[in-house]
């Protein structure tokens, strides 16, 4: 069932989803997490349909904050409220609220949040687009556990990773990151196969990739070897090549889902590798809340990187 | 092991996201027509593949007495998984596996097709590098096992090359007692290490079964009453709404106990009862498991304390439904128990005293798999007894299918001016606050074969101590008296109700 309320406080939405509640006679639910997402009227939709994708996997509730423009200078000073408190069939597996924010309101969004934060559960927060500068000092990402920002979606994706590898806290993680790991486990995968040291390596991806720039800074942390950025046609990353002593181990996607394995010494084989729905990857990150270290490593690249114990 | 230690760079524990996927590796399925390798084992594999958790070059070996070359078995496969499979159905997932797809038509005494199959193992080691490591799914009626086994080992398939694995997955009934066992696993050892040896009792793969552990052992709250100072008995049910179908001829004399107490239930117990692991190792969580197997203590008047039954016709779920001896190809003067309930008590300083009623049946009110930890009453109620009259003793019910998760009944006071309290539940269900499809159990198991995680599966020492606490009790009803009936569509024969009301208590209504 929906509710609909206008210029209305924290309180209110509290009590709308309490009866909400009652009204579709579910007085308990098992939620795991509360995911705060915060955008722009435009990106809305999208987002709260991934976000309640995953909810399948992670009941939550989710709390879409929008912070609104007013057309006219007058409304634009006044501050207001609007929420549409959504529970039942038509918010995934938990709860949705979506806030409307007007006026001053947006600029203390925080203080409409917290008070709807489930009681002792995670809160992530994810920024679909315009995520700020320093996601952990930000009055709403300092309320999360996990704050999931998005390389794909700002002008300039490669001085952006620089700020962020900057600004890093624990809890940061971005989806440009989620998007590589089926890439990072078939590489790891070939690596067990072909069981030899690496001497080079190369990424080729389309000009400016977040993604590519990401796995390949990771490649260089762990290989300590230097990765060769190659420029194709894209889409996104085509191929990663592995130089070893025996040969090449080489991932080449040169388009669609279908990728190819070449190992030294072995006939190539195809491998699975979609590109992932948004969905997908936020039900990846959903599914840890603790600090994604690796993240961090593969921001930094390797210059910075302490050496791990085991090696 | 002497191979060198290698450590994969790309590798790290930190790493979480990677998931574990299992090695290069291929799966030999014998009686790949069968209907479990249809309805689980195949939409397994394609599930795991789905998920990304099986190694690039994974191949999938049929061997049947078909007249079929690899594509017709493709095209098996390809359905099995379209009908069955949890995740959705992607083509390059789909290319990506059939690729490593092979067919050996034979019998199981014919050498010509185990060469075949040598020569198919030694051919995809070359072409997709499966790197020599193979486990072979014995799918097939256990009168098969050693056939199988001692062809394996004629034609070298038994012996894993250096640095390589060789695994056998086989699944129960694991003899039908204790001396069948013995010689059953005489047989397989024989061939197989024992740590080689994966027994697959599904229900260890389910995640209720596994939180059990996490519940007990994770938590502070659970496990300082988890004993016999505060548990007044614990009942564990499985219970089946479905008659024995077409399996006449595999039930009629083997029956409900051994078919079901003697692994699913036996090991539900263990794991309830066991004191905690060292680690979460499968050698720790065996030691644990054997102790508590060996402490198992059967009643003295086997008579009383345990009951057999067999299903009578009448109406199931709206359903009329035959009796057990009217079953097509049931001897009408058969024994075969198709429920049984046992009363166990486990010997060690936390269990004394605290009796385990073990239940199983079939055509039962409906399908349902429980543990219920049934507390004692308060020790003083403050509370006059009018005010206390509705309410039962606490409980904590682990529910593991359908519906997994977990319910706690305690008692709460009703609304109004008068002091009245009655019992309510608490609830956990996992659907609400976990993955709405968690992995299938076979899913997790065949992952765990590939990987050789050994958590999850009984080994034979655990195997041979079920038998020696079931072999009394199945001697005693053959000598003593006959299965009494029960009602299709209830939970069982009055003198199961009997068998409880002695001790002074009551089964659940699950």
């Amino acid at each position: 069932m929906k509710i609909d309320l206008t210029d209305t406080t924290a309180s209110k939405i509290n009590k709308a989803l309490v009866q909400g509640r009652r009204a579709i006679g579910t007085p308990a639910v098992g939620m795991v997490l509360t995911m705060v997402i915060v955008t722009d009227e435009e990106n809305a939709y999208d987002a709260l349909k991934a976000a309640e994708e995953a909810s399948h996997e992670h009941p939550s509730r989710t709390l879409l904050v929008i912070k609104r423009h007013a057309r006219t200078p007058r409304e634009r000073t006044r501050s207001r409220l609007d929420a549409e408190v959504r529970v039942g069939s038509e918010a995934g597996t938990g709860e949705t609220v979506v806030l409307r924010t007007y006026g001053e309101v947006s600029d203390h969004a925080d203080s409409v949040v917290l008070p709807l934060l489930l009681p002792d559960a995670p809160v992530v927060v994810w920024w679909p687009v315009d995520a700020p500068g320093v996601p952990s000092k930000d009055p709403l990402g300092a309320l999360a556990q996990r704050r999931i920002t998005d390389l794909y979606a700002v002008e300039n994706p490669l001085r952006t990773l620089e700020d962020r590898a900057r600004s890093y806290a624990p809890g940061d993680t971005d989806l440009a990151w989620t998007r590589l790991t089926p890439w990072r486990s078939m590489l790891a995968a070939a690596l067990d196969q072909a069981r030899v040291p690496v001497v080079s390596a190369a990424v080729e991806a389309e000009a400016e990739n977040p993604a590519a720039e990401l796995l390949a800074r990771w490649l260089e942390a762990r290989l300590r070897v230097p990765v060769d950025r190659v420029v194709s046609d894209g889409p996104v990353v085509t191929a990663v090549r592995l130089g070893t002593a025996d040969g090449d181990v080489v991932i080449d996607r040169p388009e669609g889902p279908l990728a190819t394995l070449s190992l030294p010494g072995q006939p190539s084989r195809t491998l699975a590798l979609k590109v992932r729905s948004t969905s997908e990857l936020i039900a990846e990150e959903l599914r840890r809340l603790d600090a994604d270290e690796m993240y961090a490593v593969a921001l930094r690249g390797e210059a910075h990187e302490e050496t791990p114990a085991h090696v | 092991m002497t191979t060198p230690v290698w450590t994969n760079p790309l590798r790290d524990p930190g790493d979480r996201r990677l998931p574990r996927i299992a090695g290069p590796s291929g799966l030999v399925i014998f009686g790949v027509t069968g209907d479990l390798s249809r309805k689980k084992l195949m939409p397994a594999v394609y599930d795991l593949a789905n998920r990304g958790l099986l190694p690039p070059g994974f191949s999938l070996v049929g061997f049947a007495r078909r007249d079929w070359a690899d594509q017709d078995f493709a095209q098996v496969v390809h359905d099995a998984v379209r009908e069955h499979a949890r995740t959705e159905f992607r083509e390059e997932v789909w290319q990506q596996l059939a690729e490593g797809m092979r067919f050996i038509p034979g019998d199981f005494d014919d050498d010509t097709a185990f060469k075949q199959l040598r020569d198919a193992v030694e051919e995809l080691d070359a072409s997709r590098g499966t790197g020599g490591n193979f486990a072979f799914y014995l799918s097939v009626p256990p009168k098969f096992f050693p056939k199988v086994v001692e062809q394996l080992k004629k034609h070298g398939l038994a012996k894993a090359p250096e640095g390589s694995w060789r695994r056998a997955v086989i699944e129960k009934p694991f003899g039908h007692d204790l001396a069948s066992a013995q010689q059953l696993n005489a047989i397989v050892h024989d061939v197989f290490a024992p740590d080689q040896v994966f027994r697959i009792d599904h229900y260890l793969g389910k995640e209720t079964v596994q939180n059990i552990l996490a519940l007990r052992f994770a938590n502070q709250m659970f496990e300082p009453i988890w004993n016999r100072s505060y548990v007044d008995h614990i009942q564990i049910t499985m219970a089946e709404d479905i008659g024995i179908g077409g399996r006449a001829g595999y039930y009629d004399g083997i029956g409900s106990a051994r078919d079901v107490i003697q692994n699913h239930l036996l090991q539900l117990m263990a794991l309830t009862a066991m004191e905690e692991p060292a680690s979460f190792d499968a050698s720790s969580l065996l030691t644990e498991k054997l102790k508590v197997l060996k402490a198992v203590k059967l009643p003295e008047d086997l008579g009383e304390h345990t009951v057999r039954g067999q299903y009578a016709a009448g109406w199931q779920g709206g359903a009329q439904v035959p009796g057990y001896l009217e079953e097509e190809g049931i001897d009408p003067a058969s024994t075969t128990d198709t429920y049984a309930a046992v009363r166990l008590n486990v010997d060690n300083r936390r269990w004394a005293g605290v009796p385990f009623y073990l239940r199983t049946g079939k055509r039962l009110g409906r399908r349902v798999t429980e543990i219920a930890v049934v507390f004692q009453r308060a020790p003083h109620s403050p509370f006059d007894s009018t005010a206390t009259e509705e309410l039962g003793a606490n409980a904590i019910v682990i529910r593991v299918q359908p519906d997994e998760g977990i319910t706690v009944r305690f008692g709460s006071k009703v609304p109004g001016t008068s002091m009245e309290i009655r019992d309510v539940t608490m609830d956990f269900a996992y659907g609400e606050s976990f993955t709405e499809s968690s992995p299938e159990a076979y899913e997790r198991l065949i992952l765990d074969v590939l990987l050789g995680d050994a958590n999850l599966f009984p080994r034979h020492q655990e195997v041979e101590e079920s038998w020696k606490i079931l072999d009394p009790i199945e001697e005693y009803w053959a000598t003593n008296g006959r299965p009494a009936q029960y009602a299709s569509g209830s939970w069982g024969p009055e003198e199961a109700y009997e068998m409880l009301a002695r001790d002074g208590r009551s089964w659940r209504r699950p």
